[in-house]
């Protein structure tokens, strides 16, 4: 498997089939890990950097559970294919524009994906549609374990495992679930929801993690507290207390919109439809914006000209790196956006 | 060109934002109403939020913040600078300095519990020997002394083989 195969498929975080998928994109975890041997990176040598490097790929090379995984070392990937395993969410943005030694293995599926030197380590993430917390609990487990086996972490009795910055500390569990939230924004009710998260002690993003807006309606929620709790505690706060609260809050805000603003509601839907059939010049942000209607529309009923497969699809291949890779090379400002705007044509007068 | 918030017609606009409906037109608002619009996400960096607890509370530390770690050299100065620990034995050097400074990130938890690695034993030994020997091997090179840097090189490989995992 190579970095041009993954381009051909949209991954199985984005198959918008698992379960409350109608509002849930994705669930993530991840571990963070340390080498015990080693000094965190903030203060690793480029030898020390390069054999912490080298001893995470050999660990994998060998381990059962990532056979035929794609390994990338991200130096010698150029700057679009960093761009695409961001949109595909296999790397951070913060991994991509690194430095020095530093890569990602990514299963064959793309449900599992291992950073080597971006904060930590070593992070570990499991990734599927829908809400699956459980199950990707149990990928990223397993993963870990096996790694375990392999590679010494450092731990401490008292702190748990330990991490570069000590707002990881102790379980060094990152769960992370993607909500498409385009009612409680249209009712403006989403601040509400933010906030009583917050309070929760836990981070509201945009899709793409720290310091990224809300675009398309996508918020991404995630813990900040790692230490006193055990993982299954973690996630089981998520899966069965608060995402669901998140969902029903959203299904009401579209229940309610489809009851005394179904015109408006219609109106806007339809409306994005006749503008992505037409646009000769489009952003990736307003084909974010513009599918966020469609894909409510095509969930509650309304919206019958595609189906959540093209849309995927469409979510996917308008996002700058997706769209360059297919076009087979680099595409600046004005450029893109027509080529984005024809993909989009394509794609709907099939 | 300078916006005034077309929201509220007090605060600068810092928000720009192209909407498509009913037809493309322009917004202009600041930050505090394209929050509430749900426009933006302001970001609340945990990290920093965090970070800044630790600054705050390091004032009284009497010079204990001059102590470096052995192994990398990191002080808990440094460490307040950055928010990085530069090393898994900063955690034991700092232990009782960082102990508030956790409860408070953590919601007043002060022990790990859940997953342990089955080669926790081992892995705090290596962590407080191996980087200092792997450094001190460095230095021996880089200085030419390689009867010193022949002796840490074994050093290094006995405790690598007293604790390697068992695979
Ligand atoms: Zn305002
Ligand atoms: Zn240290």
């Amino acid at each position: 498997m190579t970095i041009d195969d993954l381009t051909n498929t949209t991954g199985e975080w984005l198959r918008g089939e698992g379960p409350d998928s109608d509002v849930v994109i994705s669930s993530r975890v991840r571990l963070a890990r340390n080498l015990a041997e080693y000094p965190f990176l903030s203060t690793a040598s480029e030898t020390e950097r390069t054999e912490i490097y080298r001893a995470v790929t050999e660990a994998v090379a060998t381990n059962a559970g990532w056979s035929d995984a794609l390994s990338i070392d991200l130096t010698e990937a150029d700057e679009i294919n960093r761009a695409l395993l961001v949109e595909r969410h296999l790397i951070s943005r913060q991994h991509a524009v690194g430095e020095g030694s530093r890569g990602v293995t990514v299963s064959t599926d793309e449900t599992l994906a291992l950073m080597i030197n971006e904060e930590d380590h070593l992070r570990t993430q499991a990734l599927r549609s829908g809400l699956q917390l459980d199950q990707i609990w149990k990928d990223v487990n397993e993963a870990d374990d096996a790694l375990s086996q392999q590679l010494a972490f450092a731990f401490d009795q008292q702190f748990g495992y330990l991490t570069a910055c000590p707002t990881n500390v102790g379980t060094g569990i990152r769960v992370s679930v993607m909500l498409h939230l385009p009612a409680l924004k249209l009712t403006k009710e989403i601040e509400k929801v933010a906030r009583a998260a917050r309070d929760m002690r836990l981070a509201v993003r945009g899709m793409y993690g720290e310091g990224t807006d809300a675009v398309g309606d996508l918020f991404q929620i995630s813990n900040q507290t790692t230490l006193g709790k055990t993982e299954e505690e973690i996630i089981s706060a998520f899966g069965r207390d608060i995402i669901p609260k998140i969902v029903e809050y959203e299904h009401a805000a579209r229940e309610s919109l489809v009851r005394h603003r179904m015109y408006q509601l219609d109106d806007k839907i339809w409306r994005a439809y006749g503008l992505l059939c037409n646009a000769r010049c489009i952003s990736s942000e307003e084909t974010l914006a513009l599918l966020s209607p469609i894909r409510m529309g095509i969930h509650l009923g309304r919206f019958s000209a595609f189906g959540q497969a093209t849309l995927n699809e469409l979510f996917l291949y308008t996002q700058p790196a997706h769209l360059q890779k297919r076009h087979g090379k680099p595409l600046e400002g004005e450029q893109r956006g027509v080529a984005r705007a024809e993909h989009i044509r394509g794609v709907l007068s099939r | 060109m300078h916006y005034v918030c077309q929201n509220c017609n007090q605060a600068r606009a810092t928000v720009h934002i192209t909407e498509t409906m009913p037809e493309k037109h322009e917004r202009h608002l600041c930050d505090e109403c394209a929050e509430k619009e749900g426009v933006i996400v302001k970001q609340h960096h945990p990290t920093n939020t965090i970070l800044q607890e630790f600054i705050k509370h390091k004032t009284g530390l009497g010079g204990a913040d001059e102590k470096a770690c052995p192994d990398c050299g990191l002080t808990f100065r440094e460490f307040q600078q950055s928010g990085q620990f530069g090393c898994p034995n900063d955690y034991e050097v700092f232990r009782s300095l960082l102990e508030p400074l956790i409860e408070r990130a953590h919601e007043n938890a002060t022990h790990h519990v859940g997953k342990v690695p089955h080669t926790a034993d081992e892995s705090l030994k290596r962590q407080s020997g191996l980087t200092r020997l792997r450094r001190a091997l460095q230095e021996a090179i880089e200085d030419e002394n390689y009867e010193l840097a022949a002796r840490v090189r074994d050093e290094i490989r006995a405790m690598q083989s007293a604790d390697a995992p068992e695979s």
